[in-house]
Formats: C-alpha cells, sequence, structure tokens
C-alpha cells in the first residue's frame, strides 16, 4: 500500500510519541491508567493550542516570537476580566485577535521580517500581562475550570481534547478551502495573488485565526493552573515552534501538518515526564527537549535522504 | 552633512542623545555622570553579543543565533568555578570562557550543515542542552569571581567603565573585520545572495562556520565578564540578552535580511535601549509600561526601516 507523503511524514512524529509513551508505561506501569494519561497530558493541551497557532503562523511562511507572551497574556485577561466581567474580557479577546491580524497585514504591505516585528509585540504583550497581573493571582472562570477537568468515561479529558483539536485543525487547514488558500500562499503567493485571491486578506485571516487559537490556549492554561502571571506560558515560544517542527511542518513552502502539530506538542509535553520516571536529574529536562529535537530531525534528514534515492532509482 | 545622515546608525545616535537629555532634564543636570556611566557599563555587554548577533544575521535570511543567552550562562558558570576565587587564574578562566564558546559554535553549525537543520531550531536546540549542562554545573554554589576581576569590571578608566572600553575595543576589531577584511566582504556578499557569492567562488560553508563561532565567542567572553561584573554568575543572566542582542542589531541599522550590517550602529542602539528604561524609570513609570514601549520602539523603527522588496 502506497502512503502518501504526508502520511510519511507523520511516521516519526506518530512512532517517537509511541515509543516514548511504551518506555514511560514499562517504568512506571500505573501510569497506563485513566488518571495516569490524564496527569501524563494535561499540560499538552495548552501547548498542542499554541502549536497549533504556531503552525498556522509558519504555514505562511513566518515565525512568531511573540506566543508564550501572547498566551500569557490571554491567561492574565482570562483570570482577571474574564472571570469579574466576561463581557468586557471577550471584547479584549476580540481586539488582540484584530491586532494580530493588523500585525499580519503590516509585515506583508512593508515586507518587513516577521521574526523581528513579532519580538517588538512580545515586549507590547509582555507589558500589558503585567500591567493586568503585576503578580501572580486572578482566578479562573467556573465553566473555563469545569471543562478543563471534566471526566468522560474510558478515555480522559486531555486525550479528547487533543483529539478533538487534532481533527478540526486538520479538517480546517488540510481539506477546505481557506485551508489551502492559506498553505498557498506560504507554498507560492504570487501564483495565489495572480489567481485574483487577495493575499493580504488571507494573510489576515490566518494571522487572525492563530490569535483565536492562542486564546485558546491562553484560557485552558488558566482552567489547568486556576491562577495566572505575566510569565506563565513564556516557553511557550519556543515549544511551539519546536512542536510543529517535530510533527513534520516546515519553515517554508507552507508545509505544515496539524495532526503532526498536535502530536509534536504531546511529545514535547512528555518528555519532562519521561526523564523524571527515568530518575534522570531534572538539570538535563530541558536538555532533553534539545536533544529530542535534534534526534527527530536527524531522523527526518535519514528518511529524506532514503526518499530521494527511492525517487531517483 | 547629508553624507552624514545618509549613514544608517546615525539615527540610533540621535535617538540615544535624546533620551538621554529628557532623562538628564528631570533630575536637572545632577544625574548626567552617574547616568552616562552606568549606561555605557550596561550598554557595553549588548555591545558585545550584539555585534556577534550582526554578524550572523548578515549571512542572510534565516540566520539567526538563539544559543546566545546559554552560552553566556554556561561561560560565566564555568570560568568562575575555574577560577575559583584565585587571581592566579584569571587568565585560565578566560581561557576556558573562550574554549567554551568555541565548542558551542562549532556544536551550532555541526547541527546546521550535517544535519540539515535550520539555523533557528540548531541553535534553539543547542541553547536547551548548553541550559542544562549549565544548570548542571552550577549546582546551587555561588562562587564568587577573583577580586583582581571583579575589580577590574566593575571600575573606571579615565572616567569610563572598563567593560565599556573592552567592548569598544571589541567594536573596533569587528568594525576592522567587517569593512577591511576580505572575511567581511565574504560575509556580506553571502548574506546578499549565498547562491551568487558560491558562484564567485566564496567558501560560503567556512565562512558561516567562523561566522557562528564568532558569535559563541563574544557571547562566552559576555558571559565571563558579566559573571564578573556581577558578583557571581546566576542561571538567568542571561535571559534578557537574546531579545536585546537581536533589538540593538536591528535597531541599528543592520538589514534582518542580511548582507548589510553596521558596528556603530550596535553602539547607538544599545545606549539608545539602556537610556530609554533609565528614563521610564526617572520619570517613575512602571515596569508594564516600560516593556510595550520597547515593544513599541522596535516596530516603530523596522516600520520607518522598511524590508528588503522580495526579489524573487
Amino acid at each position: 500500500m502506497r502512503l502518501s507523503s504526508s502520511a510519511v511524514r507523520l511516521i516519526i512524529p506518530a512512532a517517537s510519541l509511541a515509543v516514548l509513551l511504551a518506555a514511560v508505561f514499562y517504568m512506571q506501569p500505573r501510569a497506563m491508567s485513566y488518571t495516569g494519561l490524564n496527569l501524563l497530558f494535561n499540560l499538552a493541551v495548552p501547548i498542542a493550542l499554541a502549536t497549533i497557532a504556531q503552525m498556522l503562523i509558519m504555514a505562511v511562511n513566518d515565525l512568531d516570537l511573540s506566543m508564550g507572551a501572547f498566551v500569557s497574556f490571554c491567561a492574565c485577561v482570562t483570570a482577571t476580566f474574564l472571570q469579574t466581567s466576561p463581557v468586557i474580557g471577550i471584547l479584549i479577546f476580540l481586539a488582540a485577535i484584530a491586532v494580530y491580524a493588523g500585525i499580519g497585514v503590516v509585515i506583508h504591505l512593508r515586507q518587513l521580517p516577521s521574526i523581528v516585528v513579532t519580538l517588538g509585540m512580545s515586549f507590547v504583550w509582555g507589558g500589558l500581562a503585567v500591567l493586568l497581573l503585576p503578580s501572580p493571582g486572578g482566578a479562573a472562570p467556573e465553566w473555563v475550570r469545569w471543562l478543563m477537568t471534566v471526566k468522560p468515561p474510558m478515555v480522559p479529558m486531555a486525550i479528547v481534547a487533543s483529539v478533538i483539536i487534532a481533527a478540526v485543525t486538520h479538517y480546517v487547514v488540510m481539506r477546505s478551502s481557506f485551508g489551502v488558500l492559506i498553505r498557498g500562499v506560504g507554498g507560492n503567493d504570487r501564483s495565489v495573488e495572480r489567481a485574483g485571491w487577495s493575499v493580504v486578506g488571507i494573510r489576515a485571516a490566518a494571522y487572525a485565526l492563530a490569535g483565536f487559537f492562542a486564546v485558546l490556549a491562553g484560557i485552558a492554561l488558566v482552567g489547568l493552573t486556576t491562577a495566572a502571571d505575566a510569565n506563565i506560558a513564556l516557553r511557550y515560544t519556543l515549544l511551539s515552534i519546536a512542536g510543529v517542527i517535530l510533527g513534520g511542518g516546515e519553515f517554508v513552502g507552507g508545509r505544515v501538518s496539524p495532526i503532526g502539530a498536535v502530536i509534536g506538542a504531546l511529545t514535547l509535553t512528555l518528555a519532562g515526564s519521561f526523564l523524571s520516571f527515568m530518575r534522570i536529574s531534572p538539570d538535563w529536562q530541558i536538555g532533553a527537549q534539545g536533544a529530542i529535537l535534534i534526534v527527530v530531525l536527524a531522523l527526518r534528514l535519514f528518511l529524506n535522504r532514503l526518499e530521494k534515492r527511492e525517487k531517483n532509482r | 552633512m547629508t553624507a552624514l545622515t545618509a549613514k544608517p546608525w546615525i539615527w540610533s545616535f540621535a535617538a540615544a542623545i535624546l533620551v538621554w537629555i529628557i532623562t538628564v532634564l528631570f533630575t536637572g543636570g545632577s544625574s548626567s555622570v552617574g547616568l552616562s556611566q552606568a549606561t555605557l557599563t550596561f550598554a557595553a555587554f549588548s555591545v558585545m553579543v550584539g555585534i556577534g548577533q550582526m554578524f550572523v544575521i548578515t549571512l542572510g535570511p534565516g540566520n539567526i543565533d538563539l544559543s546566545v543567552p546559554a552560552t553566556m550562562t554556561l561561560s560565566g558558570t564555568v570560568a568562575l568555578k575555574v577560577m575559583d576565587v584565585q587571581d592566579s587564574m584569571i587568565a585560565l578562566g578566560l581561557l576556558v570562557a573562550i574554549l567554551v564558546g568555541i565548542a558551542i559554535g562549532v556544536g551550532n553549525y555541526a547541527l546546521i550543515k550535517l544535519l540539515r537543520i535550520p539555523p533557528i531550531i540548531a541553535t534553539l536546540s543547542m541553547s536547551f542542552i548548553v541550559q542544562s549542562c549549565a544548570i548542571w554545573t552550577n549546582r546551587g554554589l555561588r562562587i564568587k569571581p577573583p577580586e583582581m576581576l571583579s575589580d577590574f569590571t566593575t571600575s573606571y578608566s579615565f572616567g569610563i567603565p572598563n567593560v565599556a572600553l573592552v567592548a569598544l575595543v571589541l567594536s573596533l576589531a569587528a568594525w576592522f573585520l567587517l569593512e577591511k577584511t576580505t572575511y567581511g566582504r565574504w560575509i556580506s556578499a553571502i548574506g546578499q545572495s549565498s547562491f551568487a557569492a558560491r558562484m564567485a567562488g566564496i567558501p560560503v560553508d567556512g565562512t558561516r562556520f567562523i561566522t557562528y563561532v564568532l558569535c559563541a565567542v563574544l557571547a562566552a567572553v559576555a558571559g565571563f565578564l558579566l559573571a564578573s561584573f556581577s558578583g557571581g554568575a546566576a542561571l538567568n543572566m542571561g535571559a534578557e540578552y537574546l531579545l536585546m542582542s537581536i533589538a540593538v542589531v536591528v535597531i541599528g541599522g543592520t538589514a534582518v535580511a542580511g548582507g548589510n550590517s553596521n558596528v556603530p550602529g550596535i553602539w547607538g542602539a544599545s545606549l539608545f535601549m539602556f537610556l530609554v528604561v533609565s528614563m521610564l524609570n526617572t520619570y517613575g513609570f512602571g515596569a508594564g509600561v516600560r516593556l510595550i514601549l520597547t515593544g513599541v520602539i522596535i516596530i516603530a523603527v523596522i516600520l520607518a526601516a522598511g524590508g528588503r522588496r522580495a526579489l524573487r
């Protein structure tokens, strides 16, 4: 059975996740339970949402270095406004998404490097978050807390949520015409422009959708931690980029994979727990995430070489 | 006069002077010396990492070194441990710091070249691993720098902070390297079009290798001096220098798309960034406003400078 190339690209991240999961179960058989799985993958839900957001921005050939600061800002808004006056909270979120769309437009119109613009925006979001919550605090709204702690039968919430996220974004990005347009802009925006579409509009929409998912990530995070802080999600910037790359996405060309991105997020979340079970000192947890990235990318290079050799035969 | 205004770095200096005047006005002129010395001291560290980052960014789009903070942390930690508060070991400590930088630079480029990993991810992964090494080496002990070194980094010669003088010497060397040597020409050529550079016979891989090693070594030296200045190596000492190194390169007038860079702009931008923070502190603004304004400034500068017209 000939697999499509996109399916082949998913093999490495899926295999890495499976191997890691098997290793965790081997070392700690009690993790193979409902509660165990929920605990292992709980924190993966906001990371997966942030990874999807980053994926959408990478799909149009840009990079968002403000993801962590923006998710922290959304978490702060959730813990303050969304809890006390939901209407204002929602208005703030809509304004933030509009600003995100605006950034996408500005980057395209002035041909600016996205790294620098998003770098500047990370300071802005960080400053706004600090103004909202100078010290950790706030409280999670009731409905958010309920959503993140619900206990569906048989399969833990974390897994259900991840599957839903992967399925929905796979449909939107890979199967709808909107998704095709986004990836087309990433692949060759000149031809999309010539075909009559407005590249500016598509980019604004991609950025707005990314902002929407980042807002969801912030809300989900507060649902899990019940309070927020201005720096709560700063590491999401690098985690989200790593998650997309792990999942088979590429920086340029519009080649992204939503399912791969979610799998990448799950793998990175699991890596931390894996190290604890291996009794490796927590000193090396961060280093292990770097090592995993390198190993997966090396594997991918190896697979690509094999693919090329097959084609040339 | 027009020749002066045409230089890309003149605006960062003009902005720095403007902010300096505004800040000094608040205290009626009494803080001018203290402010200038503090500015020069802290700008010096930004300049050192900024120069390394500038060389890497000049190589072309997609080339960036995200392992700078981790390199600073590891080199500071290891060097202080080796020197063990003894004045006689200072030279060895500096050598160790440089070796750490070389090792990290080689590691970065090995990932980029051998495993074909994009520089952003390669330096990112490297930074994770290096940070872990730093955590493991540090073990929570706070080793002090040798007394002579600590005095050197915190004192002044002719009224100018010593670290600023070190940064000045490094800048002059970097300027010479960029403008007057073949290597400098090669970097700019690769940044403008690596394909054309390769066709012209420039050793693209070797040049990129040297550049990444140079950036890591500069970060290592900056970490060495910063740890001595601060009285010890903290695990998050490099955190703010990542964004700062990129910001001072951009605000200083270097094209982020590569191929066009200048050293004086880095000084102007470093002074400007620190003076903005000082000005906001002097006028009583909190951390939140400070962060927002820093971000708005970076965006405004890049908006005004514009980007490279896509030449596809």
